[in-house]
């Protein structure tokens, strides 16, 4: 293992942020909020893997994707597929012409399922097509581009055109997947209601547990020597070939990386909000959750989640009022980060609040010095800052 | 300094035979034979634009070759890809340093410490005492012992060229390429260089574009004039500063 203590991979600066987190979504935000304000925080939830994904794949790779949206759709649809099938049993479809089959192909004249729905009612293949569809996809077009060193504006606007044209796709193809409505009416994972307020806090929590699974991964990351490697990759590209690096391999893992990190939202996506349409795949989706990204800082894995977290909460408020304004104001939101705070809120974090806190902390803690046993180690940023 | 009436009885390292390289027609390399022995300081020398630069783009794998042949140790470099070549033993510093100023000084020498180069390796990397030993050794040898700490992008323009000749090291190349290392350092930070060098290139062969004749005169074994993208003259430095066509294109300016 390349790190020798969880204080190398965890250094008490990112242990504080993550116990705050923790404490935000596992403790306070269920204890304060009724079903319904939770299932919507639940829903950031699963936009937030996406922009854990950017951070990494966008903030340290220098790789910018806004097609982010096709890996959680294809985590989504692969979820869904699994559940439609279970909603769609011969007794709760008998008055289709068709029994057994979902609702929409029947709709769309089919007469049999098609043949790579099949799989999709083994559960356990689920949970694989869930991360190795999306991974699979991610991989073939990071392979075809970043072999050939396609980089930059170039590798954006590709993956807009994929979005751009899988949406097209799963609408065109209505009997297949059931187009621009999605795969709608979901209820049971096994047998068990997923549309249940029990059901709802469950998935909930499994989404925070799954989500910070994903930070802690993602931490490694960074902190491993591929993580510097990312950073001198986005800076000098060449100076890393030089140095002996296959530079597209690196590219690869970080895309394919990010991409799974997507396809788990939406998976979770699908659980908890009981249906999955393209309108999560497309272009306008994509730049939303780039857009969380930047917002929460593309340097800080946990700033994602904040960002995702701040404009859903803005563009929920904000659209509710104003909806034909609110994608104006979302440009004008991501203009500004992007000019003014560059590092997003987790630069303002940085900058402001964690030099002031720091010496809040060794403040207090000197001053209670005595009255803390030496043995716990307290005392020691004190001394530090004193040095 | 080395005279060079032993070079016969050493191994030669690199073979460069016909090399060419067109761009759009101009031939910036043109039909370029070059050979440099084992452990030899080999410094090329010209006027703007007669390809020097261009020769070390085609040996690191940076410019593909139209035509010819670069062996090193007997393996053909012009069918290999950049990392490849690092791997073969071929180090190179590029004319502006280039250096990552994001990292530290510590990390920019770490990356460049030739294990776990790839995915999987970076992901298990470990920073042991190996590890650190080295990148101590060289960060003294460097003369930036004292910066191991210090974000790259705070150092001055002199120590970030030490750095890149650091970052090459700890590759421990076979065949070490500087192109300008000494340009725009003070007088003595190129004193410090030249002694950094001679200490450098111990064990394997160096090849270096450089303009500064003083500079040249202290560390080359020979030297080769490049003209037009062809060899004008090679051989020891006082042979080739007494050469008529050598002062007539180069060094009567």
């Amino acid at each position: 293992m390349p790190f020798t203590s969880i204080r190398e991979l965890l250094p008490k600066k990112d242990l504080v942020g993550f116990a705050i987190l923790a404490l935000i979504i596992i403790v306070l935000m269920p204890l304060f909020l009724d079903i319904f304000r939770l299932n919507l925080i639940g829903k950031y939830l699963t936009y937030a893997f996406v922009a854990v994904g950017l951070v990494l794949c966008w903030g340290y790779g220098g790789i910018l994707s806004l097609g982010q949206g096709v890996f959680f759709g294809l985590g989504g649809y692969c979820m869904a597929m699994f559940l439609k099938l279970e909603a769609s049993s011969p007794e709760a479809t008998a008055i289709q012409s068709t029994p057994g089959i979902p609702d929409f192909m029947d709709w769309n004249q089919l007469t049999e399922l098609p043949w790579f729905w099949e799989p999709f009612h083994s559960f356990t293949f689920t949970l694989f097509a869930t991360i190795a569809v999306p991974v699979l996809f991610a991989f073939i077009i990071a392979y075809a581009m970043f072999k050939r060193r396609v980089g930059g504006v170039y590798f954006a606007i590709i993956t807009q055109a994929i979005a751009a044209i899988l949406t097209i796709l799963i609408i065109g193809q209505q009997g297949y997947t059931g187009g621009v409505n999605g795969i709608t009416d979901l209820r049971t994972l096994h047998g068990w209601d997923i549309r249940t307020d029990s059901a709802k806090y469950i998935l909930y929590f499994i989404s925070a547990f799954l989500l910070f699974a994903c930070l802690f991964a993602a931490q490694y990351i960074r902190k491993s020597k591929l993580g510097r490697i990312l950073v001198a990759m986005r800076e000098r590209e060449d100076r890393v070939r030089f140095s002996g690096y296959d530079v597209a391999n690196f590219k690869i893992f970080i895309f394919c990386a990010a991409a799974a990190i997507s396809a788990i939202g939406g998976a979770m996506f699908t659980l908890q909000v009981g249906f999955m349409s393209p309108s999560f795949v497309g272009i306008v989706p994509s730049i939303e959750m780039v857009i969380f990204a930047a917002v929460g800082g593309r340097l800080s894995i946990l700033g994602a989640v904040y960002g995702t977290f701040v404009v859903n909460w803005a563009k929920t408020s904000f659209s509710e009022s104003f909806p034909e304004l609110w994608l104006f104001a979302m440009g004008a939101l991501f203009i500004g980060v992007v000019m003014a705070f560059p590092n997003g809120l987790a630069g303002l974090y940085q900058s402001y609040i964690q030099p002031w806190l720091k010496t809040f902390i060794n403040s207090m803690l000197s001053k209670y010095q005595q009255y803390i046993p030496a043995k716990f180690g307290l005392g020691k940023p004190a001394q530090e800052a004193a040095k | 300094m080395t005279t060079t009436h032993n070079h016969k009885h050493k191994e030669m390292a690199l073979y460069i035979e016909g090399l060419t390289v067109s761009f759009d027609g101009f031939k910036a390399v043109n039909d370029l034979s070059l050979y440099v022995e084992e452990q030899e300081i080999r410094v090329i020398i010209g006027p703007n634009g007669a390809g020097k630069t261009t020769v070390l783009d085609l040996i690191c794998g940076r410019t593909k070759a139209t035509s010819g042949s670069i062996k090193f140790k007997g393996k053909e470099l012009t069918r290999l890809k950049e990392h490849e070549i690092v791997h073969a033993g071929v180090g190179r510093k590029f004319q502006n340093p280039s250096i990552y100023e994001d990292l530290t000084v510590f990390e920019n020498l770490e990356i460049s410490y030739p294990r776990g180069r790839n995915v999987w390796g970076a992901l298990i990397f470990r920073r042991d005492d190996e590890v650190r030993k080295k990148v101590h050794e060289i960060a003294e040898m460097i003369f930036l012992g004292d910066k191991l700490d210090s974000p790259a992008d705070l150092l001055s323009h002199g120590q970030k060229q030490w750095l890149e000749i650091g970052m090459l090291l700890i590759q421990d190349p076979e065949l070490l390429m500087l192109d300008e290392p000494v340009a725009g350092m003070s007088v003595s930070e190129r004193k410090q260089t030249a002694a950094l060098l001679q200490r450098i290139t111990k064990d394997r062969s160096v090849l270096v574009i450089e303009h500064d004749m003083q500079f040249v005169e202290d560390i080359a074994d020979r030297v080769t004039v490049l003209h037009q993208g062809k060899v004008l003259s090679e051989g020891s430095m006082e042979r080739v500063k007494s050469d008529p066509k050598v002062v007539e294109v180069y060094l009567g300016h």
